[in-house]
């Protein structure tokens, strides 16, 4: 097996029944190719940025946000339409009280069309199978030491839904604009294992 | 198909451990929780991975505290379920 990829042996059953779609009908010749260029097109965690600095800056917009996200964030010119149908977006905010972070534990659901590909850490087996079981360790581990009366709450996309953290603005950002604001935003702190 | 659940509602997973491909966790069987909010309305993914159209129920975010999944723990857990996972449980105060 020396020099043989592991994803090789997949790579090449996905080939096969890639090909036996097409000749059947299934699927027309290099579609799914095209549907992955669309679920990635424009992807990036810049995406989510925005949506944050957004929310930090106008109240109203937050509270658009937090109640009916896919709404909310077509006033960005944002949408989780990417792939092929749109996907429902719950978006969950820090607070002085409560730290959200998100998990996919049953395989690695994400809000790809907002966020882009995912961190390759996402779809471990180690972050998925103890990220629900013991957060406030795992967000150690990310050097997030949260104080011990902030409560946790863990989000598994187990389902239709994609989620993501809407984090804490920081303390002397008063001055900032709305672009300054969104350079601080990290894709981590978008999946809640950061802060910002 | 039975009653849709609302927020507040205390509801108990099945401890059903299917064969094919189910979307309950298995972390998250036989566990009680509570409605937080529906989260829209799609056929049941035991039903698409067989191919079968399914009918649309509701899905719902369920949250859990962590001591009753995994016996510690001092925090929550939300997972997203649909109803036909979910049994009532009533909506008296723990």
């Amino acid at each position: 097996m020396s020099g043989h990829h592991p994803s090789a042996a997949i790579a090449e059953r996905v080939r096969h029944i890639e090909s036996l779609l097409e000749r059947h009908g299934v699927i027309a010749p290099g579609e799914v190719d095209r549907r992955i260029d669309d679920l990635l097109a424009g992807g990036t965690p810049l995406n989510g940025a925005r949506i944050v600095a957004r929310a930090w800056t106008d109240p109203a917009f937050r509270e658009r946000l937090l109640t009916d996200a896919n709404s909310a964030i077509r006033e960005l010119a944002l949408s989780m339409g990417g792939g092929a149908s749109e996907l429902r977006l719950k978006v969950v905010a820090n607070t002085a009280e409560e730290h959200h972070v998100v998990v996919c534990t049953l395989c690695s659901c994400y809000p790809t069309a907002l966020l882009g590909p995912s961190p390759s850490w996402y779809k471990s087996d180690a972050y998925r199978a103890r990220v629900v079981r013991d957060p406030r360790g795992i967000l150690a581990e990310f050097g997030v030491d949260l104080p011990a009366d902030v409560r946790i709450t863990v989000w598994d996309a187990s389902a239709e839904s994609r989620y993501m953290v809407l984090p804490r603005r920081p303390e002397g950002t008063d001055g900032l604009d709305e672009a300054e604001l969104a350079a601080l935003v990290t894709r981590t702190g978008l999946i809640g294992t950061a802060l910002v | 198909m039975s009653e849709s659940f609302s927020p507040g509602d205390r509801v108990r997973t099945r401890t059903l451990d299917p064969a094919g491909h189910t979307r309950l966790p298995r972390y998250a069987r036989g566990a009680v929780g509570e409605i937080v909010e529906r989260a829209g309305d799609h056929p049941l993914a035991e039903d698409r991975a067989r191919g079968l159209p399914g009918e649309p129920q509701p899905v719902y975010h369920v949250r859990f505290r962590a001591g009753d999944l995994f016996g510690s723990g001092d925090h929550a857990v939300t997972v997203e379920l649909w109803q036909d996972y979910l049994e009532p449980l009533g909506t008296a105060a723990r």
